[in-house]
């Protein structure tokens, strides 16, 4: 095969730029795939430098086959976000032992940029999006360097910068004023949402100690006043009704409606939640939501849901009214569900709560009961609990007595149906932080939670949070002060430095969310009313945008043929003259002496010698001469003026 | 000569009038005469006649690298008779000493005193032939009288005479038995020329004519020693505008950034460069350097100075220096 005869220096910026491309896909491509990428490309490295052959047509269409079917073989499929990033990053590993011409330059010069892109369907962080300007800069370098192969690519680099600059305010305006869409147009791929933390439709001891290890954001709220204080901050999400021992489960599919009949006792709070994407269609709101945002239901366990899986972040505004009375609407077989429980499990726990019933009689007096058991029972709150058996409620609630809030809301639940009072489970998340530096309230997963509600009959579905009456520190503090050792770094509280940075750190990630990745049609009428735009129309829109580009393209090139213009009027005028002369057929090449041109000229125009000679002469007295005065500038302008060859 | 590769070098000389109105520097009316009877002596070479008189005039030293036979020699005897200057020729060889060209100290026995028997660099223009046959360290000592007016011989040091100026030449450096300048040498030379073959018509005339050695010997000299160092003193006040010195710079610059050059031009060849420039101004009777003086001495100046990286096939001076005017405009 043909040795390579692409300049290494330039060849190698492109590698770069593509290596910077390629790198944070290694974090989820499958093993393999990265090695062989990697591999390929030290091998092209080598190519380039040591001046070896390029493989043959042979082996490179072989290769594609097995990274084909490798592909298929890891993830049953070619399309979908994980298998396409998959195969590109191996094809344009491939595509680099074919790399002889400009043309295949191109090619993976434009795959490149377009790899550099697919990154942001793992992560629209401002890291990533920095990582990936920097990328598309030095890729572009390298674009530049096979374009201009004299240049030295520090040259290049320093071109690369001043076309980014350039291009800067142009992507902005951009950005920011092309008419948007609503709609699921550019969404991700379905398999982008395998991995996200959250809470599970299901309950089972240890799923929500689990989360309590991650700091990952859940969401972020801005309340209009003063947000209510912690111990109300209860955000709810799903609802579990069924229990088999081990796990809760939702009773059944969720019976929608447009809203809930409830009377209020208490002054509403507004707020307005932006919600992470988490895969799953429920939002989380305080209890209990008046009127629903678009698009959304709420279930008849007051769970509020989307219609479609949330899948990018979200923003709704709410008004919850937090104390409330919604006696209405209990379904005779949903008690019966709220009443239900394994009976071969846990004998302990179901002897006690009979004892309850029968001795105090009155459903009231049973929770008082059930929560002064708890109170005085010298509970122990831990992120590790001991692994329990068979009868998990007996265990928590007689022997380890140490649990998280699963273990707490589970006996709970237990111990109230057993005794005949209706009862279910409640996850969401409790608390959440105020950020100062912004005024938003975060939420994450560690704040995830579950508490209980019972059934009483005149007072509708009351909430009993069991973790809160034996360990009051969990919702006065929050969950770093309940369980100091084993909360996630950045939330501990000790390290005040660290909350700092973390605090601007959150802050700024919070207005690019806003701003940047939800940046929607609303944040879009948002900005333009700024300038006095009411509900623009997209036709308007577009014109704006047209001007804004056309002018800033128009003050860059002004500026750019500003610092061109020559500033001598002597020289202008001798270019004035040198372009008549050109237009008459005598082309003065950029590296010719006046003089010779002159000559060249006069030769050429016999019947015009004089003129020409007269004006060479003025102009090299003028220009190169010792006194020259301003009245002779003038002389040659009009020298040249009367000039017509 | 190579007719085809300078095209508005030597042409406009004769189709350029300047202002009447404008004072012709007095200075190249000595000088004319010169240059007319030289080219009676070597035929059809005005242009290399022109450049070796700049080059005396800018105060350098000059290397012809030529074939033998071309008429490096002549060329040299016919200006030092012309300018008046007295002349020695060295014939250098391999096994010639720095004591050779410099002199020696005899001891005297009437006097009882060593005399010193100055050698033949103590002229005002030194031909030194073939300087690419002496030894390194020969050729230094000469390389180091050219560069100090000055030679150092037992702690005692003698100044040359003034004006000093040498002529080396040099055959092309892949004969046998020879030591060609190192480029650090060949820096020492302000211009470096080829004289080549002479066109038909003037090797015609050349056959015709009389033998050379009776036109040389006939030569009378036009310039008085003080004359000459007249010019070499007015030389510095050609005028140099600043759009000229911009084209020096970017020339230089050009040849410093470029990849197609191993090295730069150095900034003593930028001096030499300018400096040339106005000597040639000053033979074209002009007060005022143009950028056609600067691209008229380019070839001699940068010629021996610049290393195109693709060399493939030797590159004569000439087209080194095309490309590179081609390449820089002027501003």
């Amino acid at each position: 095969m043909t040795p390579t005869t692409l300049p290494p220096l330039n060849l190698a910026v492109l590698l770069a730029g593509l290596a910077l491309a390629a790198l944070p896909h290694v974090l989820h491509l499958p093993l393999w795939a990265s090695a062989t990428a990697a591999i390929l490309f030290l091998w092209r490295l080598a190519i380039s430098w040591k001046g070896l052959p390029l493989p043959s047509k042979f082996v490179t269409v072989t290769a594609t086959i097995a990274a084909i079917a490798g592909d298929i073989l890891t993830y049953r499929t070619i399309f979908g976000r994980d298998a396409g990033v998959t195969l590109l990053v191996l094809l344009l590993a491939l595509k680099l032992m074919e790399l002889r011409s400009q043309r295949e330059i191109y090619v993976v010069t434009f795959l490149s940029y377009f790899l550099a892109l697919t990154n942001f369907f793992y992560s629209q962080t401002i890291p990533t999006a920095v990582l990936m300007l920097f990328t598309v800069y030095v890729v572009t370098a390298g674009l530049i360097g096979f374009n201009a192969p004299t240049c030295r690519p520090v040259e290049n680099l320093r071109t690369a910068g001043a076309l980014f600059l350039q291009a800067g305010p142009v992507m902005l305006l951009l950005f920011f004023l092309f008419p948007r869409v609503d709609g699921p147009f550019w969404g991700m791929p379905q398999d982008a949402f395998a991995g996200v933390t959250g809470l599970s439709d299901t309950m089972s001891p240890g799923s929500i100690s689990r989360l309590s290890q991650s700091d990952a954001i859940a969401f972020r709220v801005k309340f209009d006043d003063k947000p209510p204080p912690r111990p109300r901050l209860y955000w709810r999400g799903p609802v579990f009704w069924e229990f088999d021992g081990v796990t809760w489960r939702p009773g059944g599919l969720p019976l929608l409606q447009r809203g809930v009949k409830f009377e209020s006792l208490d002054a509403p709070v507004d707020y307005e939640i932006t919600l992470e994407p988490h895969n799953r269609r429920w939002m989380f709101a305080l209890d209990l939501p008046g009127r629903l945002p678009p698009r959304t239901r709420i279930s008849i366990d007051y769970v509020l849901l989307s219609v479609r899986p949330i899948r990018t972040r979200m923003r709704y505004q709410l008004r919850s009214y937090p104390s409330y009375r919604a006696t209405a609407g209990a379904d005779p077989e949903d008690i019966r569900l709220a009443l239900s429980y394994p009976r071969g499990f846990n004998p302990r726990a179901q002897r006690l709560a009979r004892e309850w019933r029968r001795t105090l009689g009155n459903d009231e007096a049973i929770l008082l009961q059930a929560i002064d058991f708890l109170r005085t029972g010298r509970y122990g709150y831990t992120l590790q609990p001991p692994l329990l058996g068979a009868n998990s409620v007996d265990e928590f609630l007689f022997d380890t007595k140490e649990g998280f809030c699963e273990h707490f809301s589970s006996g709970f639940v237990f111990l109230m149906r057993a005794a005949g009072v209706p009862a279910r489970i409640v996850t969401g998340y409790q608390g959440g932080e105020m950020n100062p530096v912004d005024g938003y309230m975060v939420v994450r997963q560690a704040d995830a939670h579950a508490w209980a509600e019972v059934w009483l009959g005149n007072r509708g579905w009351v909430r009993v949070d069991p973790t809160a009456v034996a360990i009051p520190l969990r919702v006065n503090a929050g969950i770093a002060a309940a369980a100091p050792q084993s909360a996630p770094l950045l939330m501990r509280t000790r390290l005040n430095w660290l909350r700092t940075l973390r605090d601007n750190w959150d802050a700024l990630g919070n207005k690019w969310n806003q701003w940047v990745l939800g940046y929607n049609p609303d944040r879009q009428r948002e900005m333009m009313s700024w300038f006095g735009v009411r509900s623009p129309s997209w036709q308007s829109l577009a014109m704006a945008l047209f001007w804004s580009v056309g002018s800033v393209i128009g003050i860059v090139a002004l500026w750019l043929f500003a610092r061109y213009r020559t500033a001598d009027p002597t020289q202008r005028v001798w270019l004035a003259f040198c372009r008549k002369l050109g237009r008459a057929g005598v082309v003065r090449s950029k590296s010719e002496g006046p003089l010779a041109f002159g000559a060249r000229a006069a030769a050429r125009l016999p019947e015009r010698a004089d003129a020409v000679h007269a004006i060479a002469g003025l102009y090299v007295e003028l220009r190169y001469g010792k006194d020259a005065d301003k009245g002779s500038v003038a002389r040659l302008r009009s020298l040249v003026r009367a000039f017509h060859p | 000569m190579h007719h085809g590769t300078v095209p508005f070098i030597a042409k406009y000389n004769a189709d350029v009038h300047l202002q009447p109105n404008k004072r012709k520097f007095m200075s190249s009316s000595i000088i004319q005469p010169v240059i007319r009877e030289a080219s009676t002596v070597i035929l059809g070479k005005e242009r290399q006649i022109r450049l070796a008189l700049a080059c005396l005039l800018a105060r350098g030293h000059l290397l012809i690298e030529d074939l033998p036979g071309v008429g490096k020699t002549t060329l040299a005897q016919a200006l030092a008779r012309l300018l008046g200057l007295n002349f020695h020729r060295i014939q250098f060889t391999s096994d010639m000493l720095p004591a050779d060209i410099i002199g020696v100290s005899v001891y005297d026995r009437d006097t009882g005193e060593f005399k010193f028997h100055p050698g033949p660099v103590f002229a005002q223009l030194i031909l030194a032939d073939e300087v690419n046959r002496a030894t390194p360290k020969t050729q230094s000592a000469l390389l180091e009288a050219m560069e100090e007016h000055q030679v150092t011989m037992e702690g005692e040091t003698r100044r040359l005479p003034e004006p000093f100026f040498v002529i080396a030449t040099q055959n092309p450096s892949h004969q046998v038995g020879t030591f060609p300048l190192p480029e650090s040498q060949l820096d020492r030379f302000m211009m470096r020329i080829e004289i080549g073959y002479p066109d038909h018509d003037a090797e015609r005339a050349l056959l015709q004519g009389t033998e050379r050695r009776d036109i040389i010997s006939a030569l009378r000299p036009h310039l008085e020693p003080a004359e000459l160092a007249e010019l070499q003193a007015s030389v510095r006040t050609v005028h140099a505008a600043p759009p000229l010195i911009d084209y020096v710079q970017a020339l230089v610059e050009h040849t410093r950034r470029s990849p197609d050059y191993v090295t730069g031009l150095s900034p003593r060849a930028a001096l030499s460069l300018l400096h040339c420039a106005r000597a040639w101004a000053l033979l074209e009777g002009r007060d005022k350097v143009v950028p056609e003086d600067v691209q008229a001495v380019l070839p001699g100046i940068a010629g021996h100075r610049l290393r195109p990286v693709h060399d493939g096939v030797r590159s004569s001076a000439i087209d080194t220096a095309e490309d590179l005017m081609r390449s820089v405009p002027i501003p």
